[in-house]
């Protein structure tokens, strides 16, 4: 009783620290942690995969259509609550990813990988060549509303963060009592020995299958959240390979070891890209690459293993 | 009706023929060992039985069900588990948590999505497993890093933490040093033992095979030569031949130097 | 009638520069079971190196059809040096490592060196098209195809002729098809596996520079065209099987006609048929790498 207590307050504390964070930073640090927020939830969805061994290169298509759902939805049905558009946008994300991982959740490995992009590259495919949809210039999204209430400017900005970081405590919450939950313990099993899960009576494409749904409707939400923070979206932002490449850069930057890591490497990811372009926008990607380089050779865990020695002392046996 | 039972059971590979016409019948409680030289078809009987190779020909009926075509899953769910030549368990997690797992399978036939896997009586019935194998000293310990021996009797209880009906075990005691394979014998018997559950196990030591089989099945190039209580098969003439060889000569010398001691 | 040659002709084109533009991935992918996502700088690299060499060439008033050679020479310099400093330096240290981090690596690569290219180049594009309009054009009706786009066809032919009797008829060959059946095997029985990966990775980092070096009279090379480069060069390699030669022959065959049809009668789904036919193969026959028999695991 006392531990869920304990717990609960934790959740709450975080949830909390994180809406004031928004009211003390400046506006463009706010915006910067809507985006980096909106990825974490992405990359939360990529770290759920990859214990499971599983690496996605094709989250953009999630992503992408959640953006893609918020504008079509705002532009030619006239909505324009987020809330609504969101939960909309990351159910259809979800149902795609449903439909999707049908197919997906039967490959490992590089397979796995090459199909995930291959899907994400189709849909860009298509937003591109249609110009329904806005082809290669995109299109505004809707400015949204907050159950009848619209707001201007900052107040604006700031409600769309405060929305994004209930979003986000909602998600990583459910997200953690999915992990410790035993479909969640069963991820190193399945990376480990398939065969034995099998053998154990527990299907593992039925367990990939929901993990691959998960981490699309995620993405979705991501892409949703975005979608209105930036105020426009375009099939290279929102789709193309190189998105789902970010995603899976900052899953590696954080490390997999915890549910706040997704959105702390995601934060650190935007702080180095604001300033890296600023300083020198040729050589951002030189860093991005240099960067990953050095975490994989070095620090495989991510920095959040970094973060965790430094908490506590190495313990035998683990 | 008996437990389990083949008919006709028949592998083929190409122009290898690892199992031919395997008729076999199991009723509850037996404790069989199978025998035979390695290629002699034993493995590739459990594979079939457990769903993991589709046979050319015959059926497998388990308390008068069909269940040749089943998937591993299915026949485990079923009631018939198996332990594994080369150890198949979870290297990357804890000895504890192999257990935790495969009992939270076995509990859920959906697995969980939102309780805790680490639930009070999960928690106790893997403490109790780890008792009863007197696996204590390597409870917390990462899988990857433990003995061989270790990793056997890992594997076994956690094809048992299903609590089947049948369980068949492969090789339980190979990889095993000579000093240590009684012992693990004597803890797997003990704990299937207080269960109830039909044994089946594949062995190449005779002596484990006298001391623990209440009936051999012998496997020759892939059929049974010989079935029946262990005086019988051990004696028998062809089995000497194709699956013994010397040995059991130097065990009978044994004995009966130590019957005269 | 005349849109019919159009799209066999276009097809073909296409599909030759597919091909030589996937051959050195797939090549990769068998020998060594990587995914060399720096293969898309190696085609940048090579069109960069190949369109200076040709401007300074031209400068130099030098005869038009060496022009042709100034090309080639870029290709090789690019794929020796790159490529031995690439798998030298940096991926023989992670052989042993799990396939989905060496891609990430070569992910790395690729992001390094396309600012490298920026560092070295500018933004500003290149032009080369003197080697273009040296060899003329090729009159069919109304239809006109130039014969430098004609002629990528008899250079893969050439490509892909060399490479398949270069692993079926020689000895290094022969003993490259054991590498790609059974590394540890190989090794066991005293191939020098490491040499030969050298030797791949250099060879394929050579043919993706070719790519780049022959597109760049036919295009304005600028920054960025490695990227759009990787996912093609994926799905041609993806539908043919990765690892076989003959199969990004007949991938690149599939893709190019699949396009020049599409361009010609529905352009909307140039680019969803590409991999929507990548997804379908993925889905259906993923082999390539499961051809060979599994051995028995339990």
């Amino acid at each position: 009783m006392m531990a869920t207590l304990l717990s609960l307050l934790r959740w709450l504390g975080a949830l909390a620290a994180m809406a004031l964070l928004g009211w003390l930073v400046p506006e463009w640090a706010a915006f910067l942690l809507t985006l980096a927020l909106a990825k974490g939830l992405v990359v939360l969805g990529l770290l759920i995969l990859w214990r499971t061994g599983l690496v996605s290169f094709g989250q953009a298509l999630f992503f992408g259509f959640g953006g893609y759902a918020v504008g079509l939805l705002g532009g030619y049905a006239g909505l324009s609550d987020m809330v609504l558009l969101t939960a909309l946008a990351t159910v259809g994300a979800g149902l795609l990813a449903a439909l999707v991982g049908l197919l997906l959740a039967r490959y490992r490995d590089i397979f796995f990988a090459m199909l995930s992009m291959a899907f994400s590259m189709i849909l860009y495919g298509i937003l591109v060549k249609t110009e329904l949809l806005g082809s290669t210039d995109g299109f505004n999204v809707v400015q949204p509303t907050f159950l009848g209430y619209a707001p201007q400017g900052d107040t604006l900005r700031v409600m769309i963060y405060l929305w994004t970081v209930l979003l986000c405590v909602g998600a990583a919450y459910g997200v953690q009592r999915y992990l410790e939950s035993t479909m969640g313990q069963l991820a190193p099993a399945i990376r480990d020995n398939e065969l034995r899960v099998e053998y154990l009576g527990v299907s593992v494409v039925r367990i990939i299958y929901v993990k691959v749904i998960i981490a699309g409707a995620l993405a979705g939400a991501g892409g949703a959240i975005t979608a209105f923070a930036v105020g426009h979206i375009d099939p290279d932002a929102m789709t193309y390979w190189t998105v789902s490449g970010e995603f899976v850069f900052v899953t590696i930057l954080s490390g997999t070891g915890s549910i706040a890591a997704p959105f702390l490497g995601s934060i650190l990811f935007e702080l180095i890209r604001t300033y890296a372009t600023q300083y020198s926008p040729y050589t951002w990607q030189m860093v991005l690459g240099s960067s990953l380089l050095l975490i994989i050779l070095f620090l495989p865990n991510g920095l959040w293993s970094l973060f965790d020695r430094l908490r506590r002392p190495a313990r035998p046996g683990l | 009706m008996p437990l389990l039972e083949t008919r006709d059971l028949t592998k083929t590979f190409g122009h290898v023929t690892a199992a031919d016409r395997i008729n076999v019948s199991i009723a509850e409680r037996e404790v069989i060992g199978v025998i035979g030289a390695n290629g002699a078809g034993k493995t590739t009987f459990v594979n079939m039985v457990t769903g993991y190779l589709k046979p050319s020909a015959g059926s497998i009926l388990y308390q008068g069900e069909d269940i040749t075509a089943l998937t591993p899953r299915q026949v485990t769910r079923r009631g018939i588990c198996r332990s594994f030549q080369v150890p198949q368990v979870f290297m990357s997690i804890s000895l504890f948590d192999n257990l935790l797992v495969a009992l939270a399978a076995a509990e859920q036939v959906h697995p969980n999505f939102w309780r805790p896997l680490r639930q009070r009586h999960l928690l106790d019935a893997a403490q109790e497993i780890v008792a009863r194998y007197d696996l204590g000293a390597y409870r917390d310990q990462q899988v990857a890093l433990l003995p061989q021996g270790v990793r056997k009797l890992l594997d076994i209880a956690m094809a048992m933490a299903h609590r089947p009906r049948v369980i068949l075990l492969d090789e339980p005691t190979s990889g095993v040093s000579v000093q240590e394979k009684f012992g693990i014998m004597e803890v797997v018997m003990g704990a299937l033992r207080e269960t109830g559950v039909t044994v089946l196990f594949i062995e190449h030591d005779m002596e484990i095979i006298e001391r623990f089989g209440s009936r051999v099945m012998a496997f020759v190039e892939g059929s049974i030569l010989a079935d029946g209580p262990p005086s019988h098969v051990l004696a028998d003439e062809q089995v000497r031949r194709h699956v013994i060889g010397e040995e059991l000569h130097r065990s009978r010398r044994s004995e009966r130097g130590a019957s005269h001691a | 009638m005349l849109t019919f040659i159009a799209i066999s002709v276009d097809g073909l084109v296409y599909s030759s520069w597919l091909f030589i533009v996937a051959v050195g991935l797939t090549l990769i992918f068998g020998v060594m079971k990587i995914l060399n996502v720096a293969h898309g700088s190696l085609y940048a690299f090579g069109a960069y190196t190949a369109a200076t060499l040709v401007g300074l060439y031209f400068n130099a008033d030098l005869p038009p059809a060496g022009s042709f050679v100034a090309m080639g020479l870029a290709a090789l310099a690019v794929g020796l040096v790159l490529g031995l400093a690439l798998e030298r330096g940096l991926l023989r240290f992670m052989y042993d490592r799990d396939p989905i981090i060496i891609v990430l690596v070569t992910y790395a690569v690729f992001l390094i060196l396309e600012d490298t290219i920026v560092l070295v180049w500018g933004t500003s594009p290149y032009y080369a098209f003197q080697p273009y309009a040296l060899l003329g054009n090729t009159d069919v009706g109304v239809l006109s195809f130039a014969n430098y786009d004609l002629s990528l066809v008899g250079l893969s032919v050439v490509v892909g002729g060399a490479l398949w009797w270069g692993l079926t008829r020689t000895r290094s060959g022969k003993l490259l098809q054991a590498v790609i059946h059974d590394r540890e095997m190989a090794q066991a029985l005293g191939i020098n596996v490491t040499r030969f990966f050298t030797v791949t990775f250099v060879l394929g980092a050579i043919l993706g520079a070719l790519g780049g070096a022959v597109t760049a009279p036919q295009i304005s090379v600028a920054p960025g065209i490695g990227v759009e480069v990787i996912v093609i060069a994926f799905a041609v390699v993806v539908i043919g099987g990765m690892g076989s030669i003959p199969g990004a022959a007949i991938g690149a065959l599939i893709v190019g006609m699949l396009r020049a049809t599409a361009v010609h009668l529905l352009p909307q789904v140039e680019l969803f048929v590409i991999y929507g036919v990548m997804s379908l193969v993925l889905a259906l026959r993923p082999e390539g790498l499961f051809s060979r028999a599994q051995a028995r695991k339990i």
